[in-house]
């Protein structure tokens, strides 16, 4: 195993958020603290209690998992794709690194950048909201998988990308829609039984109940059912990665 | 006895678009020499490189680097090869320090400031050490893929059109650089399209062209074959024929009438010259001007081409 080299990789990327400190920290911290003020405050006063929590504390985690999404995917798919679009990923794929090493590299990184922002928005949460952990273990642990699996994701996204609008196209064509009719902010009890039906085929709804689930103890979904469809959704992009790299798919001729 | 450093054998590489850019190539590259990979563009040179190095997938034959191959052994080829591409691929934000430090890392060693310090101080960049890559003129970009390069202390340097597009000066800086380094021991292979610059530097010089190794010889031997040139003689009255006593000058009467050409080997002591324009003279033509030139590298080629053929 070349440590050395996922060590380089690690920092460098780390190197990046140091440099990047408004666009990695501070902008998601305030635009998620709008969302605060606005659904929270504004709109939680006039929302009934959800679940038995305030609509401000119903909220939380699943803003926390909007961002930690957004996040790992834009921290790995852009990690990945700067150096093919500079051409200086040439010296990673020229060095005695495996594909398994890259990856570590690249998804630890990214997914490390996500917990920092994660933890962040967690803290933010509690001037806004009353918020209240229940399970902090399985909260830990939902963190750090959703942080490696959409990391994972994003870094897939960044080695099929040719261009800046590929890169662009899932996380916001896709992923954004999903993650807000995933019940980020509502209960999908809250919606007429057709949509309820259609929710469940969105992989979204597992994670932000799992992470409710973890908060207050409260979900639409079974916690193990999230677990596992995490679980399963982390396989996935595993094997594609795996896949991708060995053939040298978009990235060696 | 020459030790070898790089073995290839029957390396074909054909690209899915169908384009055959390796035809069965074998090379033999031997420890401590500098090697220069000459061909026009598209000739495949830089897809040999690349495939030793890693960057392209070969479609069939063998590579070896010291004995270990190049797919099956990567991690202990890869680590004894640096590698400087022609294109400035260099990331905009990064100190030099940085990107230095970093490629060492890549290649699976420890962190060794005064190493990254003195090769620095070699390449003439240690006072921009803190410079961020973005704000470094074009030569300096180069000078630090050539830092990253060594950074790793490897074996053998591929350093690919080293001096495309850099001005006079800093080209015989890099001719420095690349002789400096072979004295301590590095085996360096170069591409270039310019043939002087493999007779300024390299010991031997393969010559590439159309994805077929056509020739590989010692540099000096290669620039006597390859050294003709040509007189041309510009005359002040037309000629429709040429007279006898020149018959055994092999000239070439141009189609206006007005100039003569004569090939020649400038390596040779006899050139002919003299007797030639003393015969020019005898037979009544009345000479305006003399031109001389250097064969190109295009007309190289075509004779080398010409000879492999017969």
């Amino acid at each position: 195993m070349n440590y050395y080299a996922i060590k380089a990789i690690y920092l460098h990327e780390m190197d990046r958020l140091w440099r990047t400190l408004f666009q990695s920290i501070l902008s998601p911290v305030v635009s998620t603290s709008l969302y605060f003020i606005v659904f929270g405050s504004v709109i939680g006063g006039m929302v009934p209690q959800v679940d038995g929590v305030s609509y401000g504390s119903f909220i939380v985690p699943g803003l926390l998992m909007l961002t930690l999404l957004t996040q790992s995917l834009s921290n790995s798919s852009f990690g990945i794709y700067m150096p093919k679009f500079s051409g200086s990923i040439y010296e990673i794929l020229a060095a005695p690194i495996s594909s398994f090493e890259i990856v570590i590299g690249f998804v630890g990184a990214s997914a490390t950048k996500s917990l920092i922002v994660g933890s962040i928005i967690l803290i933010t949460a509690t001037f806004f909201a009353e918020v209240r952990i229940d399970h902090p273990f399985v909260m830990v642990f939902l963190l750090v998988l959703t942080c490696l699996t959409f990391s994972l994701f994003g870094f897939l996204i960044g080695i099929l990308s040719e261009n800046f609008e590929q890169l662009q196209v899932i996380p916001l064509i896709v992923v954004t829609p999903l993650v807000f009719l995933g019940g980020s902010l509502y209960s999908i009890e809250m919606l007429p039984e057709f949509w309820q039906q259609v929710s469940y085929f969105n992989p979204v709804v597992y994670l932000i109940n799992g992470m409710r689930w973890a908060f207050y103890g409260v979900s639409d979904i079974n916690i193990w059912t999230s677990v596992f469809t995490m679980l399963g959704f982390l396989l996935i992009c595993i094997v594609s990665t795996i896949f991708i790299l060995t053939k040298g798919y978009r990235i060696k001729s | 006895m020459l030790e070898t450093l790089i073995s290839i054998k029957n390396l074909s590489k054909t690209y899915n678009n169908s384009f055959e850019a390796l035809k069965s190539v074998n090379l033999e590259i031997n420890k401590g020499e500098i090697f220069a990979l000459l061909g026009p563009n598209g000739a495949g040179k830089t897809t040999m490189i690349s495939i030793i190095c890693g960057l392209v997938r070969p479609t069939s034959g063998e590579v070896k680097v010291n004995g270990s191959d190049i797919v099956s052994e990567y991690k202990i080829t890869r680590s004894q090869i640096g590698y400087v591409p022609q294109e400035l691929t260099l990331e905009q934000f990064e100190t030099v320090f940085q990107n230095v430090s970093y490629t060492r890392g890549l290649y699976g060693k420890s962190s060794n400031p005064k190493h990254i310090e003195k090769i620095l101080k070699d390449l003439s960049l240690w006072d921009k050490k803190s410079m961020r890559l973005g704000q470094l003129s074009g030569g300096m970009k180069r000078r630090v893929l050539i830092a990253k390069a060594l950074s790793h202390e490897p074996s053998v340097l591929f350093l690919d059109e080293p001096t495309a597009g850099v001005d006079v000066e800093l080209r015989q800086d890099m001719w420095r650089i690349v002789e400096k380094l072979r004295q301590s021991g590095v085996t360096i292979i170069l591409t270039t399209h310019y043939i002087e610059e493999a007779e300024a530097i390299a010991d031997r010089v393969g010559v590439i062209d159309n994805g077929e190794m056509i020739v590989v010889d010692e540099t000096s031997k290669l620039i006597s074959r390859m050294g003709q040139k040509k007189l041309t003689i510009q005359l002040q009255e037309k000629v429709m024929q040429l007279p006898e006593s020149l018959a055994k000058y092999n000239l070439e009467l141009a189609s206006d009438g007005f100039s003569l050409a004569y090939s020649y080997d400038k390596e040779s002591k006899q050139t002919g010259i003299t007797n030639l324009l003393q015969q020019v003279k005898d037979s009544g033509m009345k000479l305006s001007d003399l031109k001389t030139e250097q064969g190109t590298l295009e007309d190289i080629f075509v004779s080398l081409v010409h000879k492999e053929k017969k």
